[in-house]
C-alpha cells in the first residue's frame, strides 16, 4: 500500500548532485511531492528533504539507488510518525475584500499565522505549521475570495529518534580515513 | 622544486601516475591543447623514441569508448578515451552507457569550451556532465588547472574500485591552457563513497547454514566473480559444496567451460538444463550477478520454490529484481572464501545427474544439428565451434549483438578468465569491432576472435581503418546471413513472419577488406571451413573470414519474453 515517506538525504557540496537525486525518482516513476535543499548542521554537507508517496519496497530501492551516487553521503527514509515536520506558507490577500471578511482574521489567529505586511492594496500573511494546517488555512482563504497569491515551502523534517546516523557515519568514515 | 605546468600537461602527468599506457582518442577543437601536450608523451613514428603512452587514433568517437571497454574487460585495467567537446563527446555516450550496464571501468575525457562561454551555446558546446550523469558512476567538469590532478586521481579511483564503471571528465579549454603548480594527488578515500560494503558475519553464517542444509543447491555465476578475480575461490566453493553451476553470459569465462560442475549458460538462450533446474533447486546461490530479465524470464514465477542467497558488492542490487533470503555484501573474493570455510563437503550426485536428461535432449534436438549439420549451408554454431577448437579454447571472444552473440556465447568454450567481451546489458550493435581492437591492446599476447554479423559490422565498419593503421591482430569472423538475424527470428515468432526491414543488402566484404589492406577469405562450402580458420589464425595481424551462413537460422533453445524460465522452445517451424 502507498504511504507518504520522508527521505532525508545528505550530500557533499558538489555541482549536479540534486539532478542525480531527482533523476532516481524520474526513472522509478515516482512523483516528488515536496523538496527542500538546505545546508545541514555540518560544514560542506547539504541536506535534502523529499516527500513522496509509494510503498516500502520501492522506497528502500530508491534510497539505495540514491546512496549509490558517489557524492551522496547518506539517504534515509521515514514515515510521517518518525519525524517532526513542518512547512511555511505565504498568502497575499486583497485588502478591499479582507475588510468584508472578519472570519479571515479569526482564521489567521486560529492557525497561528501572522500578518507581516499591510498596505491599502493588500496584506501578506505568513504561516508555519504542518502540511494539514497550511492546507486548511489555504482553502479557507481561497473560499473567502481574497486570495491573490499563495506559496508553500517544501516540507522540512527532523527525525524523532535519538540516533544520529549521519554523525555516526561521518565519525566512522573519519576513523577509516585515518586508518588508511 | 615546484613545477608550473599547463592543465593539459598536468593531465598527461596525472594519467601517467595512474599507470595509463594506452589511450583511444580522436582530436578536435576543444581538446587540442591536450592533444598538443600528448605529442610529447607518445612514441614518435619511425624513430626509436618511446613515449609514456600509446595513443590509438580511432575513426569515430563511439569506437574510442568501445575500444576502451574492450581494453578494460580483457586486462582488468581502466580503459581511457580522449575526445573533443560537442559531437565528440555525444558520440561516446553509447559506450559510456554500455560500460555502466556491464560494470566496465573506463575514464572518458571530453574537451569542453572555455568556462567563460559555458551556457552561451558556443560552437561544439554540449552539457556533457548533465547528459552523462545518469549513465556513469561519476561525471565532473574540470574548470581550473589546479583541479586536474585531483580530478584524474578521483576518476580512476572511482572507475576501478568497488563495482567498476565509467567516469567522465569534462575538461574546459581554459583549464587545459592555464598554468598551475603540479602537485601529484592520490585519491584512495572518498567520505561519501564506500566501494566495498561491510560484510555481515551473521549473513556469512546464515549463507553457510543454508548451503549445508540444501539438497538441491544451484549456483548462478556472474561477471562479478571475474571482476573480483575470484575464479579460484569459486572453484573451491563449488567443489566443497558440490553444487552445480550455471553462468550468465557476462560470467561465461568466470568458470572453465569444461569444469564438471559447469552446467552451461543461463537465461533466454541458455542451456535447457540450467533453466529447467532453476525451477527445481531448493537453494539458489547468486554470485556477482543482477537477476537481469534475460536471466530470470517471468519474474513472478522465478524459482519460487527456492531459498535464495545473493553475493554482491553493490547494495543497490539486493532485492532489486528478486527478493532474497540472505544477502552477502562485500567483495566476493573474500565472501566466497569466508563461506567456503564453513561448508561441509558434499556431492549431490543425484541432483547433478538430474541435469543430464535435459542436456541429452538439448544435445539431440538443438546442439548436434547446429554444430555438426550433415548438409545444407553453414550454420553459425558450427563456425563458432570450429573457431574455438582451432584456438584450443584459449582465445578471447569478442561478440557483437544478436544471433552471432548468442551462438558465440552458446558454442565458444572458455578455459581462461576474462575471455568473453560482449555487450550484455545494453546490447550495443557495433560494439564488436572496436572492442576487439581494444582487446588486442589489453592482451597483446592473446588471440582475439571477433565474431559478428553483417548488421553489426556495418555499424562501426569505419574501424577497419584503425585496424589497417595499427595492424591490430583482430580475427574478424563475419557470420553473414544478409539479415538482421535476431530481429528476423522475433518477427518469425511474434510478428507473423512479417520481415519488416530485416533483410539486408550487403557490400562485397572481401573488396572492403582488400581496400583496407586486410587479408580476407569467404567460405561458402563446409569442407573449406577448417582450412580457412587455419589460414586466419596462421596469418600475422588482422584477417577477415566471411562465412556465408544459413539465411534463416534460429537461436535455440529460447525462453520467450514473458515465459517462465523453464518454458523453453526447442524448435521453430520454418
Amino acid at each position: 500500500m502507498d504511504n507518504i515517506y520522508i527521505l532525508i538525504i545528505f550530500s557533499e557540496n558538489l555541482a549536479g548532485v540534486l539532478n542525480q537525486v531527482t533523476n532516481v525518482f524520474t526513472r522509478r516513476q515516482l512523483n516528488i511531492e515536496s523538496l527542500n535543499v538546505s545546508p545541514s548542521g555540518i560544514d560542506g554537507v547539504h541536506r535534502y528533504t523529499i516527500t513522496t508517496r509509494t510503498n516500502e519496497t520501492m522506497i528502500q530501492l530508491v534510497c539505495r539507488q540514491i546512496e549509490k551516487k558517489i557524492d551522496v553521503i547518506q539517504a534515509q527514509y521515514y514515515t510521517k510518525d518518525e519525524v517532526f515536520m513542518m512547512e511555511q506558507a505565504l498568502y497575499k490577500l486583497e485588502m478591499d475584500k479582507m475588510m468584508l471578511c472578519p472570519e479571515n482574521s479569526k482564521a489567521i489567529r486560529k492557525y497561528d499565522a501572522r500578518i507581516v505586511e499591510v498596505n491599502t492594496d493588500y496584506c501578506i500573511v505568513a504561516q508555519e505549521g504542518s502540511h494539514r494546517e497550511t492546507s486548511e488555512l489555504y482553502y479557507f482563504l481561497k473560499e473567502s475570495g481574497c486570495l491573490r497569491q499563495a506559496v508553500a515551502s517544501g516540507i522540512i523534517a527532523v527525525s524523532k529518534s535519538s540516533e544520529e546516523p549521519l554523525a555516526d557515519y561521518l565519525e566512522k568514515r573519519a576513523q577509516q580515513s585515518k586508518d588508511l | 622544486m615546484t613545477e608550473i605546468l599547463t592543465g593539459a600537461e598536468i593531465m598527461m602527468r596525472s594519467l601517467a601516475a595512474e599507470g595509463v599506457k594506452t589511450i583511444f582518442g580522436y582530436p578536435g577543437g576543444a581538446i587540442m591543447p591536450v592533444f598538443d601536450a600528448l605529442y610529447d608523451y607518445v612514441d614518435y613514428p619511425n624513430t626509436s623514441h618511446r613515449g609514456t603512452f600509446n595513443h590509438i587514433l580511432v575513426r569515430h568517437e563511439q569506437a574510442a569508448a568501445h575500444a576502451a571497454e574492450g581494453y578494460a574487460r580483457v586486462s582488468g585495467e581502466v580503459g581511457v578515451c580522449l575526445v573533443t567537446s560537442g559531437p565528440g563527446a555525444t558520440n561516446t555516450i553509447t559506450g559510456i552507457a554500455d560500460a555502466m550496464m556491464d560494470s566496465t571501468p573506463i575514464v572518458v575525457i571530453t574537451g569542453q569550451v572555455h568556462k567563460d562561454v559555458l551556457g552561451y551555446d558556443a560552437f561544439q558546446e554540449v552539457d556533457v556532465v548533465d547528459i552523462t550523469q545518469p549513465i556513469c558512476k561519476w561525471s565532473y567538469q574540470i574548470r581550473n588547472a589546479e583541479d586536474v590532478a585531483w580530478a584524474v586521481s578521483r576518476a580512476f579511483y572511482i572507475a576501478r574500485s568497488g563495482r567498476p564503471g565509467p567516469v567522465v571528465l569534462d575538461f574546459t579549454k581554459g583549464a587545459q591552457t592555464r598554468k598551475a603548480e603540479y602537485i601529484p594527488k592520490k585519491v584512495d578515500f572518498i567520505r561519501s563513497y564506500v566501494p566495498v560494503p561491510e560484510t555481515s558475519e551473521t549473513c556469512i553464517e546464515e549463507a553457510a547454514a543454508l548451503i549445508n542444509k540444501a539438497e538441491r543447491p544451484f549456483v548462478l555465476v556472474g561477471q562479478g566473480v571475474e571482476l573480483a578475480g575470484a575464479q579460484a575461490e569459486l572453484v573451491r566453493f563449488l567443489e566443497t559444496c558440490g553444487a552445480p553451476a550455471g553462468c550468465t553470459m557476462m560470467g561465461l569465462s568466470a568458470l572453465a567451460s569444461d569444469h564438471p560442475l559447469n552446467m552451461g549458460m543461463l537465461g533466454m538462450h541458455g542451456a535447457l538444463a540450467t533453466n529447467k533446474q532453476t525451477q527445481q533447486c531448493d537453494l539458489l546461490i547468486a554470485i556477482g550477478m543482477r537477476f537481469a530479465d534475460r536471466i530470470t524470464g517471468k519474474l513472478a514465477t522465478y524459482a519460487p520454490q527456492a531459498k535464495k542467497i545473493h553475493f554482491d558488492i553493490d547494495p543497490a542490487e539486493i532485492n532489486k529484481c528478486v527478493k532474497v533470503d540472505v544477502p552477502v555484501l562485500g567483495d566476493c573474493k573474500d565472501t566466497i572464501a569466508a563461506v567456503t570455510k564453513r561448508l561441509e563437503k558434499r556431492e549431490h550426485k543425484a541432483w547433478i545427474d538430474s541435469f543430464k536428461p535435459w542436456q541429452q535432449q538439448e544435445d539431440e534436438i538443438v546442439i548436434q544439428p547446429q554444430i555438426h549439420p550433415a548438409e545444407g549451408p553453414l550454420r553459425m554454431g558450427e563456425v563458432v565451434r570450429k573457431v574455438t577448437e582451432a584456438t584450443k579454447n584459449k582465445a578471447v571472444l569478442v561478440t557483437d549483438v544478436g544471433q552471432n552473440q548468442m551462438m558465440s556465447a552458446r558454442y565458444f568454450r572458455f578455459s581462461r578468465p576474462r575471455s568473453i567481451i560482449t555487450s550484455g546489458g545494453m546490447g550495443t550493435m557495433g560494439f564488436c569491432l572496436p572492442a576487439a581492437i581494444g582487446a588486442t591492446f589489453g592482451a597483446p599476447e592473446r588471440t582475439v576472435c571477433a565474431i559478428m554479423g553483417d548488421g553489426g559490422l556495418q555499424m562501426t565498419i569505419e574501424e577497419l581503418g584503425t585496424i589497417m593503421e595499427q595492424r591490430c591482430p583482430v580475427k574478424i569472423i563475419l557470420l553473414n546471413n544478409n539479415f538482421l538475424g535476431n530481429v528476423r527470428q522475433w518477427q518469425n515468432l511474434f510478428f507473423d513472419k512479417r520481415y519488416s526491414f530485416t533483410p539486408m543488402v550487403n557490400p562485397d566484404y572481401n573488396m572492403i577488406a582488400s581496400a583496407y589492406d586486410i587479408p580476407s577469405r569467404t567460405v561458402i562450402e563446409r569442407e573449406d571451413l577448417e582450412s580457412a580458420i587455419e589460414e586466419m589464425l596462421a596469418t600475422d595481424g588482422p584477417f577477415l573470414l566471411q562465412c556465408a551462413i544459413m539465411p534463416e537460422d534460429n537461436v535455440l533453445p529460447m525462453c520467450c519474453p514473458g515465459s517462465d524460465v523453464d518454458d523453453m522452445v526447442l524448435t521453430i517451424e520454418a
